[in-house]
């Protein structure tokens, strides 16, 4: 077996048996800790799971392409925020007022594009200023957060449509609309990173960014695309959310950013870019999600959740890094 | 007599405050194996840069055929057929071979798909050209350096090369390795593309080139035919004057064993390394790159433990288990790597040099400043380090002055034993003569240095006694009564004494 | 020449950029509002941004060292939290230094994380924001802090005292910060800390305890925390636990718009105490000219980027990134 084998196929596992690992806890310590009768590992449980796994779950298939890419993006909490204010306040506005129903669909154009526009905006000021990712989707963090605020202030923006809660609420073989769009953006988002070009040179420019620019790739608009696609997925989580619940506070989505990538690590992703998976990140979003229910289940509160996942984020790095290390003779720096 | 496949003509680069360039003419032929030749920092890597179009030249033209050619960047320079083999991989390691070889090529299909099989099938091909052991789908990270290098090689077989240009290629190959690379060289001249090889070995140079161009500061010196020269003649075009490199034995008494080692083993690296250094000596350390050298100083530094064996400091058996305890029982390393383990590129010139000591230099809770400049001046008089002054980036000296404020920094130590590891790598002839003359002065002060040095007229040069190195173990050890280069070049290459035909 | 001259005016300008940002803005926004430079608002901007000030001194050496601290913020909640409620219980005089002990030992776990085992900073305290946020929903029982007798303590004195007419909070800001920028710039700790920022296998060749200096850096930044929860506390003299959520990204704000790279090896104590004062500056200044306060998030936002930009364009010689 070659060096470092060992470590990939555990690490490739690695989520889908933490996964396992939970259930098994959780229902074993339900039977003696829970308030309620049901069983953990329901089928209802599990399928309203996959349902709220959706708002960082489909963000989290944008992070792992950016991060993929060797960039990180910490404004997708705001990005969510805004596309939600959009999408609610742009169905109140008076040009759109003789649409009807048809107004559903452009405020989702509306949002949607919005998102995308803000990605891309992050995308275009890291290619063209050179500044790191993380300084750039910081300041934006806060600008993004600034601009939700011009809407409203500090009140939150209401609009219900029952005939977009109706479809939002809706199911279909079983499964909710948000749970329908977190699996085929999974599946997209799959797709483009394994099967297609602009993928496969999203690994090469985060592997080797040096090694990507002297073969041609064009890295700048490369990496805008990639800001604008998770744009685009944070605010089409909002729009999947939002129809649902219809009310949106300014401080909606803070932290976001933080689930998500604690979900995208967790799946495998390299922090420096050039490695990930689609596949596990979406194993690392279920594994969250079925933390966060897991201690609830066993009647532990939301303060145990945080507490839990900043703890197993940590011993994940350190499990890492000991499969890593290489052997005795090693230099020490 | 065709035209030239590639021409320069009077290229000049102008760095601020530096002419990197100036002045370089030549030109390569179809079918020429045309080897560039120079000292680290003469400019050729500069002049690559500026062929693969990541500089513009400030005068001069570049010809392709009977066209002036512009390199508006590197995708411009490789449409026009000029292809480069790096000595610095640039692979991404996650990707698979074919992936690799096709980089911002990938052939597609519908709805951005990636073309697999159109890859394979082309990565195939081309891999079965240079006979290699491993396929397309192969992950490029589980393959060796020689590996990879062979894909960086296939690379430039994807395209209609006019001009390839091997940037040291041979430097991680085995002797196999490099026989499969002297083929494709074979056959990529006998289809008529000229290659520019730039290498530091003599040996290859003369068995695979046609003509040399040497570069010297920047400046071109000139092109030889490569029959109608030899080693001797292109050292001198390359350094422009002889250094000196006369034997060089100690004349004085040495002193006491202050080094010893015994039976010293770590893992795969090294193993039963049994030597001693004693006080007025300096013992040179010779192999080839891989032999262990490096991991033997950085042992005996504490950055590696050993997995068995003795490391005696004036007859005292010692552990040594962190570079702060080497420091602190009187051993110094100059390290191999001037800029990634040397300085701190970023700090000036003062604080690197009293970097190791800057816990003892104190003013009551404070660094004691006066007492660091006084040690930065000592040491720039007495090694003649060419700065404005002690504030100065590190960063912005040349390599030579450099190399002084490392060596600087670990002669302020007062060492028992003062290792350096390819003392005069990358840096100027003038600094590199003083080098070796201060090596030679602090022996006869009583100091025991070891030198390692991948250069062997270095090692003759400065050493009293040298150590040949082979694949982790000691060959043998020479008298420099007794070493020449034949028996020393038969030593590294793991021919044993005596068995040699 | 004439380039040359450009090159110098390039250097200055990377070099000093950021003061001269800073004086730009005061012009301005006096020249908009009269009442801004008076001693009394620059009294009340200096003291409202003591907390972020305190906690951006420790950050800067974390920064310096070539790491980053994103738990600052929840570490401060959780230090507020933590003297508030000790405070009734074991009396104020005992409640400080038991809460510093605590807030220093989470500071030494991240430590040890990061200098020991070498993980990777910004996942790891991306983990301590949630885990010690976590644990101080825990110890707070989800509830907000209060002292009973908000009257009687002398407790309050550090966070709304003031001697010789100047609020206490600004004194500890500015003493610490004189402290600290002697630690940085004049004692071997300091170099150190520099040395293994700006190469760090360069500076372990150098016999310097690399893992011991990082370590060392996440105890200063902890130690700051603890000082700003102390603050935050006295002021407030009860609080919610969520009180220093969000404060981590202002802080780092802070300390890269005074200039410190986040690869590490550059940055002064000064630089973030300027840094410091810039986002307080502008806050003031854009509330002072009638601004929402949501206006300061999006200058923020623009200056930082400015800031990062101009710095490295003046290295690179270039505007404009060279990528294609």
């Amino acid at each position: 077996m070659k060096p470092g084998t060992l470590s990939k196929s555990l690490k490739s596992g690695a989520i889908w048996g933490f996964i396992v690992l939970e259930l098994i806890f959780f229902s074993i310590a339900g039977e003696f800790l829970s308030l309620s009768d049901k069983a953990f590992m329901d089928w209802e449980n599990m399928l309203l799971l996959l349902k709220q796994s959706a708002p960082i779950g489909i963000i989290a298939m944008g992070m792992t392409i950016v991060m993929v890419n060797g960039n990180i993006d910490l404004s997708v909490g705001a990005t969510f925020a805004i596309a939600a204010i959009v999408l609610l306040d742009s169905m109140t506005w008076p040009i759109f007022a003789g649409l009807g129903d048809w107004v559903i669909p452009v405020a989702w154009l509306l949002a949607l594009a919005v998102g995308a526009m803000l990605g891309a905006l992050n995308g275009f000021i890291v290619w063209k200023t050179g500044v790191d990712a993380f300084i750039v989707t910081l300041g934006s963090m806060l600008g993004y957060r600034g601009i939700v605020f011009m809407f409203n202030g500090e009140q939150p923006t209401s609009h219900l449509n029952w005939t977009l809660v109706d479809f939002a609420e809706a199911e279909f073989l079983g499964l909710a609309t948000a749970s329908w769009f977190l699996l085929g953006v999974t599946l997209v988002i799959w797709f483009v990173m394994a099967k297609t070009v602009h993928g496969r040179n999203a690994y090469a420019i985060g592997d080797n960014r040096e090694a990507a620019v002297n073969a041609g790739i064009r890295v700048g608009p490369h990496m805008m695309i990639n800001f604008a696609i998770i744009g685009f997925l944070a605010a089409l989580s909002a729009v999947v959310f939002y129809s649902e619940s219809g009310s949106v506070n300014p401080n909606d989505g803070q932290l976001y950013e933080l689930w998500v990538i604690t979900a995208v690590v967790l799946g495998g992703t390299k922090i420096t870019g050039g490695a990930g998976s689609v596949i596990g990140t979406f194993g690392g979003v279920i594994a969250i999600q079925l933390l966060r229910k897991g201690l609830g289940h066993i009647g532990a509160d939301t303060s145990t959740v945080n507490l839990v996942i900043g703890l197993i984020l940590i011993a994940v790095l350190i499990l890492d890094r000991q499969l890593n290390v290489k052997g005795k003779e090693e230099l020490k720096v | 007599m065709s035209d030239p496949v590639l021409r320069l003509e009077g290229i000049v680069k102008t760095f601020p405050g530096v002419r990197a360039l100036d002045g370089v003419s030549f030109s390569v032929m179809p079918g020429e194996v045309h080897a560039l030749m120079g000292e680290n920092g003469a400019g050729k890597s500069t002049l690559m840069k500026v062929l693969g179009g990541i500089h513009q030249p400030n005068e001069g033209h570049i010809f392709m055929g009977d066209e002036k050619a512009v390199m508006a960047g590197p995708l411009e320079a490789k449409a026009k057929g000029i292809v480069f083999i790096h000595q610095e991989l640039s692979l991404a390691e996650e990707l698979s071979v074919a992936e690799n070889i096709y980089l911002g090529e990938l052939p597609r299909k519908s709805f951005g798909r990636v073309d697999w099989s159109t890859l394979e099938e082309n990565t195939n091909t081309i891999l079965k050209k240079l006979n290699v052991g491993f396929d397309a789908t192969t992950r490029v990270g589980d393959l060796s350096i020689a590996n990879q290098q062979m894909v960086e090689i296939a690379r430039a077989l994807t395209v209609d090369a006019k001009a390839v240009i091997f940037d040291e290629p041979t430097a991680s190959l085995t002797d196999a390795e490099k026989s499969v690379l002297f083929d494709v060289i074979a056959d990529l001249k006998a289809d008529g593309v000229g290659i520019i090889y730039i290498s530091h070995r003599m040996e290859e140079i003369f068995k695979i080139t046609d003509r040399i161009s040497v570069l010297r500061d920047g400046q071109y010196q000139g092109t030889v035919n490569t029959r109608d020269s030899n080693e001797e003649s292109v050292t001198q075009m390359m350094i422009g004057r002889k250094l000196d490199l006369s034997r060089n034995a100690s004349h004085h008494e040495l002193g006491d064993v202050a080094l010893e080692v015994r039976g010293l083993s770590c893992g795969k690296l090294y193993s039963d390394i049994s030597f001693e250094v004693r006080r007025g000596e300096v013992v040179g350390f010779y192999g080839l790159v891989g032999a262990g050298r490096t991991e033997i100083a950085e042992t005996l530094f504490g950055l590696r433990d050993p997995s068995g064996g003795q490391i005696l400091l004036n007859g005292e058996e010692v552990r040594i288990s962190s570079p702060a305890d080497a420091i602190a029982r009187g051993i110094s390393l100059v390290p191999e790597d001037r800029k990634g383990q040397g300085l701190v590129l970023g700090m000036n010139c003062r604080d690197n040099m009293t970097l190791p000591q800057v816990d003892d230099l104190k003013a009551g809770p404070f660094v004691a400043e006066g007492a660091e400049i006084a040690i930065f001046d000592q040491y720039r008089d007495r090694l003649d380090i060419r700065t404005p002054g002690w504030k100065q980036q590190v960063g912005n000296l040349s390599g030579g002055n450099q190399q002084k404020i490392v060596i600087g920094k670990w002669l302020s130590m007062h060492p028992n034993v003062l290792i350096v590891d390819e003392p005069t790598r990358g840096i100027d002839v003038g600094s590199k003569s003083e080098i070796h003359k201060l090596l030679r002065e602090l022996a006869a002060q009583g100091y025991a240095v070891m030198v390692i040095s991948s250069e062997m007229p270095e090692v003759l040069h400065v050493s009293d006694r040298t150590v040949a190195m082979y694949s982790g173990q000691i060959m043998r050890t020479f008298t420099s009564d007794e070493v020449t280069e034949d028996n020393l070049i038969q030593a590294i290459s793991g021919i044993k004494s005596g068995q040699a035909a | 020449m004439a380039t040359l001259t450009k090159q110098q005016i390039g250097s200055v300008l990377a070099k000093q950029g950021i003061l001269i940002a800073f004086v730009v803005f005061i012009i301005a926004f006096t020249i908009a509002n009269p009442r801004f430079l008076s001693p009394d608002n620059i009294l009340s901007v200096v003291r409202s941004s003591a907390i972020l000030g305190v906690m951006a001194l420790g950050v800067t050496f974390v920064v310096i060292s070539g790491n980053l601290d994103l738990s600052v913020g929840s570490m401060m909640s959780f230090s507020t939290i933590v003297v508030l409620d000790l405070h009734d219980k074991i009396g104020p005089a005992m409640a400080i230094p038991v809460m510093f002990a605590m807030t220093i030992a989470l500071g030494a776990l991240i430590g040890f994380l990061v200098g020991y085992l070498k993980l990777n900073s910004l996942i790891v305290t991306l983990g301590m924001l949630s885990a010690i946020h976590g644990l101080t929903l825990t110890y707070s029982g989800g509830q907000n802090m209060d002292i009973a007798d908000k009257e009687g303590t002398w407790f309050s004195v550090f966070g709304q005292g003031t001697a010789m007419g100047i609020p206490v909070p600004i004194l500890i800001f500015v003493a610490l910060a004189a402290l600290l920028g002697l630690v940085l710039s004049k004692t071997a700790f300091g170099r150190k800390v520099y040395a293994v920022g700006g190469n760090g296998t360069a500076a372990t060749f150098s016999g310097i305890r690399r893992a011991r200096t990082v370590f060392l850096c996440y105890i200063m930044s902890a130690t700051c925390v603890a000082t700003a929860g102390l603050i935050q506390a006295s002021r407030s003299l009860g609080s919610q636990n969520t009180v220093g959520q969000g404060l981590e990204l202002e802080v780092l704000a802070a300390v890269i718009l005074g200039g410190a790279s986040l690869l590490g090896g550059s940055g002064t104590i000064f630089k973030t105490v300027i840094g410091v004062l810039i986002l307080g500056f502008i806050q003031n200044g854009l509330l002072l000219m009638g601004l929402q306060f949501y206006v300061q998030f999006i200058v923020t936002w623009v200056i930082i980027i400015l800031a990062v930009w101009l710095d490295i364009a003046a290295k690179r010689g270039k505007l404009w990134s060279p990528i294609a």
